[in-house]
């Protein structure tokens, strides 16, 4: 397939019940956001597993990248006051 | 049981046989692409489209089945019955051509549908009624997928143009068989368990005219008109679709999965 043949990629988000937030589920081609939608009905959702898709185009998602690791994430392994481990959660909240 | 309720169960047979035989023929069309559409996504899509008209078949094969003196099952009705018992119009069996005439046709027919199945399932018949219902959600979508290909193809590139305008060229002559009564709808027309064909007609025109004209395409002029197919008159592509369709019920009768 030459390049000119080759459609936009898209990025899958599909949202399997009312009250969870999308997940990122696959990615596909498409000519544009509306077939894109269209295919991620026929490709992700056969066996009713969504109520709703958000589809974006790859190229417009800004991604960190492997190389910048040590600096975006390293630096927060020494800061543990940083997390609510230490924050007594009352019984019913139990997805925290 | 008397002529009368004898001769009106054979109406209603005929009409759901038909209805069956329409919606199975299709499918079988539609999947000669699954594993060879242009691309992966448009394979499941097309195969998505298949089944839906594979499992509108089946609804009406089993009714038909039930009504069936001869207590034929579903899957006899469908796969032992011969070219000239299948009461399909004849523009379901057309082989499916390139990309552009197999969505060309499967716009006509989805402007059609959407429109028919609409009317159905204000069907007398509860049975009818309920097929009919569930089958126009799933045409809605059809329709949706297929007038985007007729604009994406028909004001795409002049190979697409071209394509697709051939496409509605050699279809065209097969579509006024959609709009006509057979003798079994015209016996049931008067207990309300089928549509008027013919009524549908002036919407159906809207619709395509204006996606038409939207895809820069010309609504074919053609004199030519063929029907035949709800009296088993097929074309010559018909025995071959059978004969691929039916083979392993024929070489090996009542296998089963």
């Amino acid at each position: 397939m030459n390049q000119k043949n080759i459609l936009p990629l898209y990025e899958i988000f599909i949202r399997s019940k009312r009250g969870l937030d999308h997940k990122h589920v696959g990615s596909l081609h498409a000519e544009n956001s509306e077939q894109a939608l269209e295919y991620a009905r026929d490709v992700y959702t056969r066996r009713s597993e969504g109520v709703s898709i958000w589809v974006v185009l790859a190229s417009d998602i800004t991604a960190s990248q492997e190389e910048d690791a040590s600096s975006f994430y390293d630096p927060s392994d020494d800061k543990p006051y940083r997390h609510a481990m230490h924050y007594v959660l009352p019984e019913p909240i139990n997805n925290m | 049981m008397n002529e009368a309720i004898k001769t009106e169960q054979s109406a209603l047979l005929n009409f759901v046989l038909a209805e069956a035989d329409d919606a199975l023929i299709l499918g079988q069309r539609l999947i000669e692409w699954c594993y060879s559409a242009p691309y992966l996504e448009e394979d499941l899509a097309i195969s998505n489209v298949c089944l839906d008209y594979l499992g509108r078949a089946n609804n009406f094969y089993e009714y038909a089945s039930e009504l069936d003196t001869r207590k034929r099952s579903a899957d006899q009705l469908a796969m032992l019955r011969d070219s000239r018992e299948f009461s399909n119009l004849l523009i379901h069996e057309l082989p499916i051509g390139d990309f552009a005439f197999t969505m060309a046709r499967q716009f006509v027919l989805d402007v059609f549908y959407v429109e028919y199945l609409a009317v159905l399932m204000d069907s007398t018949d509860d049975r009818i009624a309920g097929i009919a219902a569930k089958s126009a959600k799933e045409c809605d979508y059809h329709l949706r997928r297929s007038r985007e290909w007729i604009l994406r193809l028909g004001d795409g590139t002049e190979e697409s143009h071209t394509r697709l305008q051939n496409g509605l060229n050699e279809l065209w002559g097969y579509i006024p068989e959609l709009f006509m009564q057979s003798e079994a709808e015209k016996q049931l027309m008067a207990q309300g368990v089928c549509a008027d064909r013919a009524a549908l007609q002036p919407a159906w025109d809207a619709c395509v005219n204006e996606v038409l004209e939207q895809a820069t395409l010309t609504r074919p002029d053609v004199s030519w008109k063929v029907s035949g197919g709800r009296e088993g008159i097929h074309t010559e592509t018909h025995g071959y679709l059978l004969a691929d369709m039916q083979f392993l019920q024929r070489a090996y009768p009542g296998q089963q999965w």
